[in-house]
């Protein structure tokens, strides 16, 4: 027995020990040195689940939901699990056949591997998931129903203003890295939607699940330990009056323009509508991507415009309230202040003569009242010729900061995107156009009807009769009200602080309230009246031109408030390219509006002028012509794709029947009576194309 | 029963039976919360024999029977009968080869009946005693080199046919008799020269050839300049030099791009490029076009690896604690009860529980040493450093194949890992050597 070996145990020893050290060494390593792999295992098998809050609903003035969330219901399939179902009674409740049936399994598996769940189909028809719902339990394996909330707008009205929201894209993402968006996930993207994303959003909550190596969700993380409850979106008030909204859509219908109304005493809107305009339940559900492209880029109606405070237009006569008040408070007229008009207003030469409606010679008020142009060219001609200025450049300065008061040339800045600001000319525009000192009155004269280098929007001509009834000062116009659970962004602070950027004693006012009822009662807007509310309001006829030259028909303008006393309204109303006078169309519809918002319910004398006016079809005949266009070409792509389909058919039939479809084709083929001819003819193609129009519908019904 | 049969307890190594249930129980736990699902019946399915731990409870039963009955015969069976043993184990592994069913991918299984088991585990008991046997013969001179080379084949003969039944792994534990030889005198320089293979192997995967065979001459020369004196008195110096050059640039050259491509598998060989974090170069073009468009550029094995040390690592110092580790329990490490369950002790019981578990298993083989030297009976003395020199190669190779040490080569960790059969195996290795070493006052020698 070697004893001399007996050393070699301390060596096996120490080998021994060299490895478990090494191994130690790397244990250590793994587990206490390196932090990537405890990452690494989280990503692996934690999966951070974002959970979505209800989104804030929003209300009207009357706390009527108008923006609220729905479930909708999506059909999921998980392919591997859905074995041994009766496929046929689940395709009969699903309305499709077994060959459709295979071919949505099929791109499930490709899409989403044979154990995830997919979806079978998404936002199930009321009638489908009623009927799958009641069978589901003989599916229950590998079909479930899910929910998922969608926006619903409960009144299908002022759609424009509250707006949509849609997926986000890597643009937004980008610029909202901080707010906790992924791709995927909805904001608000227009309207209010877009303005008040932030408090409707909510909180998002995270929850955290467990996943397996095949990514299936096998339960709660730590039984939710690390969860974050989501925290409900806010809920907003409008100021909004959704049933005067719907009144003025109705009015609308039909015809290019807008109308808005704004409480005066608190600066809420309490309608916007613009016309055309689109059923905002379009915008959610399955097929929103279609129609938002079609509502986007295909309606030459533009619908998607919120023409309220979008569009821009010459105030026209409207504009004329204001220089009276500039007017009357720089001392340059007086009431008693007369002009007379001849006919036109001749005051820079005969070359370009101001057309007037009614001649003769007129104070101030009755220059309103009859919308008397000659009168306010002459104002005008003061407040440029002003001898408390040098020139002009500082007479304009002075009227431009009149105009600037009265809200105009600026942004209002109301709580909806994309508002538009107007346009005010300026000494330095002026300078530009005509050189330094080279400009006079003349050059401005057509301003001072509202005409020309003055461009407002309806929100403005709305808020500006706002400030004339409260006697000088207004409250940016706003929709919304009051924030459940508090303003905490502080984003309703502006609306509360009341302007009133010069001061101009109420007498001034009451001199051009004056004029404004007589117009209602006695003058270019009798249209408008309504037995028992004094109503003062004040027409436009707006000349426009196409790219600047070629002249379309006029715009009707009306802008009111009501009651004069105790004003609870300012309102005005544009229907486009309408031809006619102000008071045509734009003063009645005004005048429903007030009725329906003062009194509640239009009096059933009037009703019959409001069925008119909601029936009018005053659509421009450019955008009238454009729209046919569109037809005319979805009809022809309409007709090429009938020909393919009928190419197939034709070919399906023939291969499919062609004993039994013989005898009757060519009984139908051959020559009819000469005195059948008439009346055989379309019946002939008709009852033939549908036939085979129907056998293909059932295929592709999606 | 102590009391009872006093024969029994008489002598035996407490110590030892107390590692081996410890260990037992760690397995028992570790497989539980390997293969527990929520809400799984735990007593009924204990019951019904349904699931693998109390599979493995059973088995462990059965290895206390077993015990109980290796601890009642007579010490001197072992001996007598060691080359009886190693017949019959030659018998069975060979058995296999008409019989043997296919399981993942191996040949070495024999099914009977519901059960299956692998002889090659077997095996080792057979070996370890037979090479006992053969070393403690009294005619044995170990300093010969024939009778290094008998015993060599002795441990190395299951090994061959345990390499034609696909069982690389299995067959690489036989080396570790080597051991027990070296113990009983091999010169050392043969061990020392099997480290430097091993590391001229490694070289040759890591190093470009080209670079490896200019390092080499550049040692050659430098050994002869150096050695430039002694040459002149010794030409046969310089022959030997020469020689090792050309036996390692043959290796690094010829021999192991040969066993890579033609000896060892596929699997095998990509594993062992895996370890390196290396492209294995010895790809068809067919297998590479293969990989570039499907993309599996991450082999089988590299993933598991990948995901048993991030399974590891993420227990972090003290662990998630029983049944909370998710990469365990939701099937990210595969094999999981079986070869990697010592992933389940590193996530669930971070480093603390995994160093408890190395260090009872650092006990365990240093008491063996301990009572190896206590023996009287060169049998004795060299059967248990057999069963030290099969424990530490399992242990030494699984563990360090989880942490990513060294080549996945499926071996289970003793005691630990699923498998009735490995279970039984060093359970009966263990129970022999405490038997042994129980009645070693008996022996004179």
């Amino acid at each position: 027995m070697p004893v001399f070996n007996q050393s070699r145990s301390r060596i096996i020893r120490l080998i021994f020990l060299a490895t478990f050290i090494v191994i130690t060494g790397q244990l250590f390593y793994l587990q206490v040195i390196s932090k990537k792999y405890k990452q690494l295992a989280d990503d692996n098998a934690i999966l951070k689940k974002v959970v979505y809050p209800p989104r804030g609903i929003i209300f009207d003035r009357k706390h009527r939901p108008i923006l609220n969330n729905t479930l909708t219901y999506d059909l999921m399939v998980t392919p591997n699990q859905a074995k041994g179902i009766d496929t046929l009674l689940f395709c009969q409740l699903m309305d499709i056949d077994t060959a459709e049936y295979r071919k949505r399994i099929v791109t499930a598996i490709i899409k989403n591997k044979a154990f995830r769940p997919s979806v079978f189909e998404s936002s199930l028809s009321p009638q489908k998931f009623a009927r799958i719902q009641e069978n589901l339990w003989r599916f229950s394996n590998g079909f479930y129903i899910q929910e998922r909330p969608i926006r619903l707008y409960t009144y299908n009205a002022a759609a424009n203003i509250l707006g949509y929201i849609s997926e986000v894209d890597t643009n937004y993402l980008k610029k909202h890295k901080d707010d906790g968006y992924q791709s995927g996930d909805y904001a608000g993207w227009t309207g209010l939607e877009w303005s008040y994303e932030k408090s409707l959003m909510g909180q998002r909550g995270v929850q955290f699940l467990i996943k397996d190596n095949f990514n299936r969700i096998q339960g709660p993380y730590e039984k939710g330990a690390f969860d974050i409850k989501p925290v409900a979106g806010s809920n907003l008030h409008l100021s909004l009056d959704i049933e005067l909204q719907e009144e003025g859509e109705k009015l609308m219908s039909n015809k290019v323009g807008s109308i808005v109304a704004i409480d005066p005493k608190t600066g809420g809107v309490l309608a916007m509508v613009s016309s055309p305009t689109y059923n905002p339940n379009y915008l959610t559900g399955s097929e929103r991507t279609r129609h938002i492209r079609e509502l986007m880029y295909n309606d030459p109606r533009l619908p998607l415009l919120n023409r309220g405070i979008n569009a821009t237009y010459s105030p026209g006569s409207t504009f004329k309230t204001l220089q009276a008040l500039v007017g009357l408070h720089e001392g340059i007229i007086t009431p008693t202040t007369q002009f007379s008009c001849p006919g036109a207003f001749y005051g820079c030469g005969s070359g370009h003569p101001m057309g007037c409606l009614d001649p003769g010679t007129f104070s101030l008020q009755m220059a309103i009242t009859k919308s008397c142009n000659t009168y306010f060219a002459n104002v005008m001609m003061r407040v440029i010729n002003n001898p408390k200025f040098p020139d002009s450049d500082s007479s304009l300065r002075n009227w431009d900061r009149y105009m600037y008061a009265f809200g105009l040339g600026h942004k209002l800045g109301i709580d909806l995107p994309t508002e538009q600001k107007g346009h005010i000319p300026t000494p330095v525009e002026f300078d530009k156009l005509y050189g330094q000192d080279r400009w006079n009155f003349c050059n401005f004269r057509s301003v001072s009807i509202g005409q020309g280098e003055v461009n407002v929007t309806p929100l403005q001509v709305a808020n500006e009769m706002a400030y004339i009834a409260n006697k000088g000062w207004y409250y940016t116009p706003h929709m919304v009200d009051s924030i459940e659970g508090g303003d905490k962004l502080g984003v309703l602070e502006k609306f509360k602080t009341k302007i009133r950027p010069i001061d101009i004693p109420d007498s001034v006012f009451e001199y051009v309230h004056n004029g404004m009822q007589g117009v209602v009662d006695a003058g270019t807007g009798m249209g408008a009246r309504i037995d028992g509310i004094s109503i003062c309001g004040k027409t436009g006829t707006v000349e426009n031109y196409y790219k600047g030259t070629i002249k379309l028909n006029n715009h009707s303008f009306f802008c009111a408030f009501a009651p004069r006393e105790n004003p609870k309204i300012a309102i005005m109303c544009v229907v486009e390219n309408s031809g006619r006078f102000g008071g045509t169309y734009a003063a009645p519809i005004v005048s429903l509006m007030i009725e329906k918002y003062l009194r509640d319910t239009i009096a059933a004398s009037r009703k019959p002028m409001e069925e008119r006016m909601a029936g009018l079809n005053l659509i421009p005949a450019m955008m009238l012509q454009k729209m046919k266009t569109r037809d005319s070409l979805q009809q022809i792509r309409r007709d090429s794709i009938e020909q393919v389909r009928k190419a197939m058919t034709d070919t399906l039939q023939s291969e499919m029947i062609p004993d039994d479809d013989q005898p009757t084709g060519t009984k139908k083929n051959m020559p009819p009576n000469p005195a059948d001819k008439k009346p055989a003819k379309p019946d002939m193609i008709k009852p033939d194309t549908n036939k085979k129009r129907n056998p293909l519908n059932r295929i592709t019904r999606p | 029963m102590n009391q009872r049969n006093p024969a029994i307890s008489k002598g035996i190594d407490t110590s030892l039976i107390w590692i081996f249930l410890l260990l037992v129980g760690i397995g028992l736990t570790a497989i539980f919360a390997a293969t527990y699902k929520e809400g799984d019946p735990v007593v009924q399915s204990f019951l019904r024999f349904k699931t693998d731990y109390s599979k493995q409870f059973y088995f462990f039963l059965i290895a206390c029977v077993l015990g109980l009955f290796i601890l009642l015969t007579d010490s001197k069976f072992f001996s007598a009968t060691a080359n009886i043993w190693y017949v019959f184990g030659i018998f069975i592994l060979l058995l296999v080869f008409p019989f043997h069913s296919r399981v993942k991918g191996t040949e070495s299984i024999i099914r009977m009946g519901g059960f299956q088991f692998q002889p090659a585990e077997f095996c080792k008991v057979f070996v370890s005693l037979a090479l006992a046997k053969y070393l403690s013969r009294p005619e044995t001179d170990f300093t010969k080199t024939r009778s290094q080379i008998i015993a060599a084949g002795i441990a190395l003969l299951p090994a061959a046919i345990t390499i034609l039944q696909n069982e690389t792994g299995l067959a690489l534990v036989y080396f570790a008799f080597f051991l027990v030889m070296y113990r009983e005198g091999l010169p050392s320089i043969i061990l020392v020269l099997g480290f430097a293979m091993a590391a001229l192997v490694v070289a040759t995967i890591v190093v470009d050839p080209n670079t490896l065979a200019l390092v080499l001459t550049a040692l050659a020369v430098g050994a002869i300049y150096l050695l430039r004196r002694l040459i002149k008195r010794n030409r046969r110096i310089l022959t030997n030099i020469i020689l090792l050059w050309v036996i390692c640039v043959g290796i690094q050259r010829f021999a192991v791009p040969f066993a890579f491509q033609h000896v060892l598998q596929k699997h095998q060989v990509e594993r062992i490029f895996d370890l390196f974090g290396k492209d294995n170069p010895y790809r068809s073009a067919d297998e590479i076009a293969d990989v570039q468009t499907t993309k599996k550029n991450e082999s089988q094995s590299s993933y598991n690896v990948k995901q048993s040390k991030i399974a590891i690592g993420s227990g972090r110092i003290l662990g998630k604690g029983l049944l909370k580790g998710t990469q365990t329990r939701y099937d990210f490490v595969p094999e999981q009860r079986t070869d990697f369950i010592f992933c389940t002790v590193g996530e669930g019981f971070g480093f603390v529980g995994s160093f408890i578990l190395l260090a009872l298993y650092l006990l365990l083989l240093f008491r063996i040493v301990t009572i190896a030297e206590r023996q009287r009976s060169t049998f004795s003395r060299c059967y248990a450093y057999g069963v030290a020199a099969v424990y530490f190669f399992h242990i030494a190779i699984n563990i360090a194949m989880t942490v990513g040490l060294a080549p996945v080569i499926g071996i289970p960790l003793p005691f630990v890992s699923y498998g009735g059969t490995s279970l039984l195996t060093f359970s009966i290795l263990l129970f022999i050597l405490v038997r042994l070493d129980a009645d070693r006052q008996m022996v004179l020698r």
